[in-house]
């Protein structure tokens, strides 16, 4: 009798780990992640508008269908990130996530308080390669540390009333994403 | 022999306790750092990179990108205040005030955060477009028929989700009372 009670709380014990093991793989085994579903859609370190959801299609779930948004899928392996994306006239936001969907930085136009939203995007090692002179030279630009080589950066407009999507829409197509070579 | 039956009884317990309790955990959303305003709940955690193990796990088993904390945060209401689960073939009205924002929206999905379609082609409000009383009150009634006013489609589905967003906020991570964060009641009126 003692002997199975002490293979039932080995079998509890285990059990625990075997669940705390699994939740915190989870990021790295799942398969039908934000990023692995917009590899196909968007090109890396080019903003791609993608279409409004519907009921029938939807790249990602919980999509806002009040909002444009634009995706820059982005490999930091060659060089940095410039992103510059004009605000438009409701309200405008960006945000960074990582390769496992972690939101990391994000930033609305009113914060940006100018009629862009100007970011250069790097990895820390090579934030800390920059000279500090021109650290200060480049101080009007914000730097964002990207924690992981991949990412993803999304871009979102708001449209106050259905009508207004086509002006959210030709903001989005405005903005540009694109890489800069390490020098 | 007995240890073999042993070992093998603790392996097949330990698998499945752990197995079900990752599953139950990640399909019934478990997460920590929740902040529940009536029927509403949001874990604003989840839009930094605080976001807990769980969280995480449950957005990258969906492919969801949640709202940054730096953009807005999001509520989910799946039952009214009193608890009953909505159903898309019952009447239910969202009623009331918002917490300060600069814009908000609603939108309906189904369970696996799909729009749901409908004959108008509506998945919700934003703060602009919602018709409010002359005290700046709203009523949204939420219905698988037409109905006078903010009316929100449920397409008769069985089950659906209903998300507040609320944008340039200061609703977040640091509010600690429900006094900060009047959010709209949710009541059933009936099924058909």
């Amino acid at each position: 009798m003692i002997r199975w009670l002490m293979w039932t709380l080995g079998g509890l014990l285990l059990g625990g780990i075997v669940h705390l093991a699994t939740v915190l793989a989870m990021p790295q085994a799942a398969t039908q992640d934000a990023y692995s579903r917009l590899v196909p859609v968007a090109p890396v370190n080019r903003m791609t508008l993608l279409p409004a959801p519907t009921p029938e299609v939807s790249i990602l779930p919980f999509m806002d269908p009040a909002f444009a948004a634009g995706v820059c899928r982005y490999d930091l392996s060659t060089g940095s990130i410039k992103l510059n994306a004009p605000v438009s006239e409701a309200y405008t936001s960006v945000t960074f996530y990582t390769r496992n969907s972690i939101a990391y930085y994000a930033i609305n136009d009113r914060a940006a308080g100018r009629r862009a939203i100007e970011l250069d995007l790097m990895t820390a090692a090579e934030h800390a390669q920059i000279p500090e002179e021109e650290d200060v030279t480049a101080a009007d630009r914000l730097i964002i540390d990207s924690p992981t080589i991949t990412g993803i950066i999304v871009l979102r407009a708001l449209a106050p009333e259905p009508g207004l999507m086509p002006m959210a829409r030709r903001a989005l197509v405005a903005a540009q994403c694109h890489i800069e070579p390490v020098h | 022999m007995r240890l073999l039956f042993g070992s093998f009884f603790t392996f097949m317990l330990a698998a499945a306790i752990g197995l079900g309790a990752t599953w139950l955990s990640l399909t019934r959303g478990v997460a920590f750092g929740s902040m529940t305003i009536g029927a509403w709940t949001a874990w604003p955690k989840s839009g930094s990179q605080n976001i807990d193990p769980y969280a995480h796990a449950t957005i990258v088993r969906s492919g969801e990108l949640p709202v940054g904390i730096g953009d807005g945060v999001a509520f989910y209401a799946r039952t009214d205040n009193a608890g009953n689960y909505f159903d898309g073939r019952c009447t239910f009205t969202v009623s009331g005030m918002t917490p300060p924002a600069r814009y908000w929206t609603v939108t309906l999905y189904n369970m696996e955060g799909g729009l749901v379609a409908n004959t108008i082609d509506r998945h919700g409000f934003t703060s602009e477009e919602i018709v409010r009383n002359a005290d700046g009150a709203f009523t949204i009634t939420v219905a698988p028929l037409a109905r006078p006013g903010n009316w929100l489609p449920t397409g008769g589905i069985e089950r659906f989700v209903l998300v507040w967003r609320l944008y340039d906020t200061p609703i977040g991570v640091a509010t600690t009372t429900m006094k900060e964060g009047p959010m709209p009641a949710v009541a059933r009126k009936g099924c058909s």
